[in-house]
């Protein structure tokens, strides 16, 4: 839409199409605004400063929900991403077996445990593992217990990552590769995956994240006072104090990892963005 | 595995072979013998069936019935070890299929150590020797993406050569170059031929046809219409259809009238 357009053909309406957008916009920010307002005014602000932001009730939680807590929560978050991530790999592996068989018990696994809410995984792995197999301890108490759990859930979502990591690499890499005489597994491991892992880095982080929030599930498993991650610690101390503040500082060290992951996922996407251009 | 070697066999043998995809029949009963030190390029119209006769040379293609030996081995045999095979026939593809991942020198190194079990020193020793073959010693550790089109041609060609092998096959390793690249790789195959390697060259290039090959091999629809010298096949061709399809190749303003025809007669690939 041009000026000489404007001049050409008359306005039927009262309003051009630009000053439409400009009102259109002006009724958005108004409408934010109104919103922030009515929350404003409506919330009890000073009920909510007493019950979630007491400074010195905040400070009483420090050094342990940073030495305790936070370490705990990367801990099960790291072992349960290295479980599922070593169980995806197999599982992607065996979706892409020309074995029938295994191609239909991964896709099975994948759409059960995709299907699933994690939680229930964590009672299952809590309650019904040690009924299951009675005298046996899953290896390594509850880190063990909570790799487990977080892992078998995470192996069905990176599995479906890294097969399509697997497959996104071009056909003639196998094909030189196989030219060259090298075995199709050997191919896969000095070819194939790694390439396929640079492409899946990005989501793979994303489900780092995923996983870091899951890690909260810990609290259904039963944990002693060492073995608190930030959810049941926040928690915990709420109760004890009748305070909610932990809660919000527990949260709080929750973003502290977690937004800078995201933003950390965002760079490695626009890399790899541009590096497949 | 039995394998028989006489110096009077030729390098390739390739006994009555077919290829079908589902119901396209590629391939329809193909003889080739190629012997030692000759290079032999296949030339045809695309859709005739030449890179898949290629192809299942090293088995990167299964033919459907037929054998093809390889310097006395069986390649097609069920039981045949076919990676043994592969590594004495390099291989050079139309899109080069470097490995992104990999440096140059690892693209040369990282095969030999794998699959030849060479140690780390003499792996890197050989993918030396074998860049300054292909005049690329200055790129030893720059990144396949950092390279033209015609430096990582000659990175596939040295990485081939690194093995070792009896036998190259070239899948038009010129297609997919800027005209002005193409003459660096050709030069490099040049070299090779005089240096008495056997070669099976699937390619467009009628200069370096007509300059270096020893044979000529024009193929249509599947099957080898004429097989000669070049003198004899691209000078003077004894069958229409290998006129018709030069006839096109040398003067492109015809190709398109010709392409809707030869379309409506048959499907190409």
């Amino acid at each position: 839409m041009s000026k000489a357009d404007t001049h050409v053909q008359p306005r039927k309406q009262g309003l051009t199409r630009r000053q439409k957008r400009a009102v259109s916009r002006g009724i958005q920010y108004a409408v934010f605004v109104a919103a922030l307002v009515a929350l404003g005014v409506t919330a009890d602000w000073g009920r909510l400063q007493n019950q979630f932001a007491q400074a010195d009730l905040a400070k009483e939680l420090f050094p342990d929900i940073i030495t305790l807590a936070l370490r705990n929560t990367v801990l099960y978050t790291l072992s349960g991403f290295v479980f599922g991530l070593v169980l995806g790999m197999v599982i992607a592996l065996m979706r892409l077996s020309p074995v029938g068989p295994y191609r239909w018990l991964a896709g099975l696994y994948i759409e059960f445990f995709r299907g699933l809410p994690a939680l229930l995984i964590f009672i299952f792995v809590g309650v019904a593992v040690p009924l299951a197999f009675p005298g046996t301890e899953i290896p390594g108490g509850t880190y063990g217990k909570v790799a487990l759990a977080l892992g078998l859930v995470a192996a069905a979502y990176m599995a479906e990552t890294i097969r399509a990591g697997i497959q996104a690499v071009p056909k003639g890499q196998m094909e030189a590769a196989r030219s060259l005489g090298f075995s199709h597994a050997r191919a896969m491991v000095s070819i194939i995956i790694p390439q396929a892992f640079r492409i899946v880095i990005p989501p793979l982080t994303n489900e780092l994240v995923l996983l870091f929030k899951d890690s909260s599930l810990v609290l259904f498993l039963g944990v002693t006072l060492e073995e608190r991650e930030l959810a049941k610690f926040g928690r915990d101390l709420a109760s004890e104090s009748a305070n909610s503040t932990p809660i919000l500082v527990a949260g709080l060290c929750y973003l502290l990892v977690t937004v800078p992951l995201g933003f950390v996922v965002r760079r490695l996407e626009a890399k790899a963005g541009e590096a497949t251009k | 595995m039995s394998t028989e070697v006489s110096s009077a066999a030729p390098e390739i043998q390739v006994k009555g072979l077919h290829k079908s995809f589902g119901d396209n029949e590629v391939l329809r009963g193909i003889d080739l013998e190629i012997g030692r030190g000759e290079v032999v390029c296949v030339i045809g119209p695309s859709g005739s069936g030449k890179s898949t006769l290629l192809r299942c040379v090293n088995l990167l293609e299964e033919p459907t019935k037929g054998q093809v030996f390889v310097g006395g081995t069986e390649v097609t045999h069920p039981d045949v070890d076919i990676d043994a095979v592969r590594r004495r026939i390099g291989m050079v593809f139309q899109q080069f299929n470097l490995f992104p991942h990999l440096s140059v020198t690892e693209n040369l190194a990282l095969p030999q150590r794998r699959v030849l079990g060479r140690d780390k020193a003499e792996a890197a020793k050989v993918a030396a020797d074998n860049l300054r073959r292909v005049g690329l010693s200055e790129k030893a550790d720059a990144y396949p993406s950092s390279l033209s089109g015609g430096q990582q041609q000659r990175v596939a060609i040295a990485r081939a050569l690194a093995m070792g092998p009896e036998v190259m096959l070239f899948d038009e390793p010129t297609s997919a170059l800027d005209p002005e690249l193409v003459g660096d790789v050709l030069a490099v195959m040049r070299m090779l031929a005089n240096e008495g390697m056997t070669m099976m060259v699937v390619t467009h290039e009628m200069t370096f046809a007509r300059e270096v090959a020893d044979r000529v091999v024009f193929m249509d629809d599947g099957v080898i219409v004429e097989d000669g010298s070049p003198e004899q096949v691209i000078g003077n061709p004894a069958h229409e259809r290998t006129r018709h399809f030069l006839s096109r190749l040398l003067d492109p303003a015809m190709a398109d009238v010709e392409e809707e025809v030869s379309d409506q007669v048959g499907k190409g690939e």
